[in-house]
């Protein structure tokens, strides 16, 4: 799922300075799983702004909303007459969130409270780690189901730099080296030969670097 | 021959070689390459240029390179892949052999976490193999990655590095494996400190082969004082100093820490000559290119050949 963080408070206190009043869109996808931008974080986040604008001496009013999926045209609607009575929505869905808020509501402000992080899971509960980079290629059948693209530092295809120590990545102690879990992986699946074939330089047209990416699907379309 | 280079006819000629590393200075001073390069010559076959090492920027290896050439200095070009794509890649491939470069070393390259423009974009569009693979397929192809025909003839003695103190260890044989089918003629490690493991590692190697493939040069960092040891141990991924190591540096007398480290550094030459499979060796001094002529000399390895 899509992994995102709260922007500091004073930042979002920043974008919301020119307005009187809001509507503060949560989603019931994503960021609620990831407890950033779901229910309860509208309703916490909503009562912080409240309160930071009363003491400021310019108090704003706050509607609160959390829509379906921010990410689908379908469920726009919910959120129809709400913007008509707002200056603007801090949306804290994922960025494709805002955007489709933004979109939607041509003429209305769309501000983001979230930074939308990463493609990722939790690990333990409230550790969240990044796992896909969405480039477009997948090669997780010749990594042991590890992907290097996202959890390499380095995204390097073809093994461990250098740097690569006791499990941890040369970054940080705190960071595993991907390629000593492809290691092990491989290695428990009896395919450590995979190592030995060179994996030629990757075609990144598939990833942003070709560009902002469409799919468009015939079978689909109406 | 590949490149014609120095380097490479001292391995054709089966002597022992000897590299030397030279850092480029923090911005563009020129007497600074020259005043380091002075101690290096006579001293070492070829001459390292460190591409923005550990992501500190530094005069580009590549200019560097084209003033020890000015200078009469063989250089081996360091080239990370860290901070271009292919399409720079290539370019600076060219532009190398333009000025008169015939060695290059691929290298993936430090993160950019320990330098000092860590908000970059690392770019890493191709690994350090996958490097090698485009540097031979350039000279020994004539083509681009890209498929497309290359004018002129690149002849590039193209190096890699190997760490067999990195883990996991099974996979550095496989790793130094990988580097020379794609296109590795000779090879420099890492520090070696741990001798029992490096002769493991190179077993290794010579079971598979490998040393009659490549020219494997032992890689030597002479130790500067005890403290350098034991941070070195603590703190810096890939390199491992054995304790009794750590211990003999920090018993060195007051003052006499780099003495012991220079001692250390002639005896694990000394070692390495006997090792079957090992070309040469490769002495990263660290700002101390000064020191390189007396480690050389105690080491037995001068004069150099012509």
């Amino acid at each position: 799922m899509i992994i995102a963080e709260q922007k500091p408070m004073e930042e979002i206190l920043e974008m919301l300075a020119p307005y009187k009043k809001i509507l503060l869109a949560g989603c019931g996808a994503c960021v609620t799983v990831c407890q950033a931008g779901g229910e309860k974080e509208v309703g916490v986040l909503a009562s912080q702004i409240r309160l930071a604008r009363k003491d400021a001496g310019n108090p704003i009013e706050v509607l609160e909303m959390t829509m379906t999926r921010q990410c689908e045209p379908e469920f726009m609607e919910e959120a129809e007459d709400a913007m008509k009575e707002v200056d603007a929505v801090l949306s804290i869905a994922c960025g494709i969130g805002v955007q489709l808020m933004a979109k939607t509501f041509f003429d209305k402000p769309a501000l983001p409270g979230l930074n939308t992080t990463f493609l990722g899971f939790p690990e333990e509960h409230g550790v969240f780690t990044e796992r896909c980079a969405a480039c477009g290629n997948c090669v997780l059948h010749l990594t042991g189901g590890i992907c290097p693209i996202a959890r390499c530092s380095k995204s390097l295809l073809n093994g461990p730099c250098g740097g690569s120590q006791d499990g941890k990545c040369e970054i940080s102690p705190d960071v595993e080296c991907a390629w000593q879990l492809i290691y092990d992986r491989l290695k428990a699946l009896g395919q450590l030969e995979n190592l030995e074939n060179i994996i030629p330089p990757k075609k990144w047209i598939t990833s942003r670097d070709g560009g902002p990416r469409k799919i468009v699907r015939e079978d689909l379309r109406i | 021959m590949k490149s014609g280079s120095n380097l490479e006819k001292v391995f054709e000629r089966g002597e022992f070689a000897v590299t030397a590393e030279l850092g480029p200075p923090k911005g563009n001073d020129v007497e600074a390459v020259i005043s380091k390069a002075k101690y290096l010559r006579g001293v070492a076959d070829a001459v390292n240029v460190t591409d923005n090492q550990t992501a500190i920027v530094r005069m580009s290896s590549i200019a560097t390179s084209k003033i020890l050439v000015d200078l009469g200095l063989e250089p081996v070009m360091q080239m990370t892949c860290r901070d271009r794509n292919r399409i720079g890649i290539e370019s600076d491939i060219f532009g190398a052999s333009a000025l008169g470069i015939k060695n290059c070393l691929c290298l993936s390259g430090d993160h950019q976490r320990f330098g000092n423009e860590i908000d970059s974009k690392n770019v890493y569009d191709l690994d350090s193999i996958q490097l090698l693979n485009v540097m031979k397929t350039i000279r020994d192809e004539g083509r681009l990655l890209g498929g497309e025909e290359v004018e002129g003839d690149v002849n590039m003695f193209i190096g890699a590095a190997a760490n067999p103190f990195g883990d996991p260890f099974e996979m550095r044989v496989v790793r130094l494996a990988k580097k020379v089918k794609a296109g590795a003629d000779f090879i420099q490690t890492q520090c070696i400190y741990d001798m029992d493991r490096f002769r493991e590692w190179m077993k290794m190697a010579r079971d598979r082969g490998l040393h009659e493939r490549t020219h494997i040069m032992g890689g030597v960092m002479p130790l500067k004082s005890g403290g350098m040891a034991r941070y070195m141990q603590k703190n810096v991924p890939g390199i491992t100093i054995p304790d009794d190591m750590v211990k003999r540096m920090l018993a060195a007398p007051k003052g006499k820490g780099a003495a012991e480290g220079i001692k250390i550094c002639i005896e694990t030459i000394e070692q390495l000559k006997e090792i079957e499979g090992v070309d040469g060796v490769h002495i990263m001094a660290l700002e101390w290119e000064h020191r390189v002529p007396e480690i050389c000399e105690e080491a037995g390895l001068l004069p150099r050949p012509n």
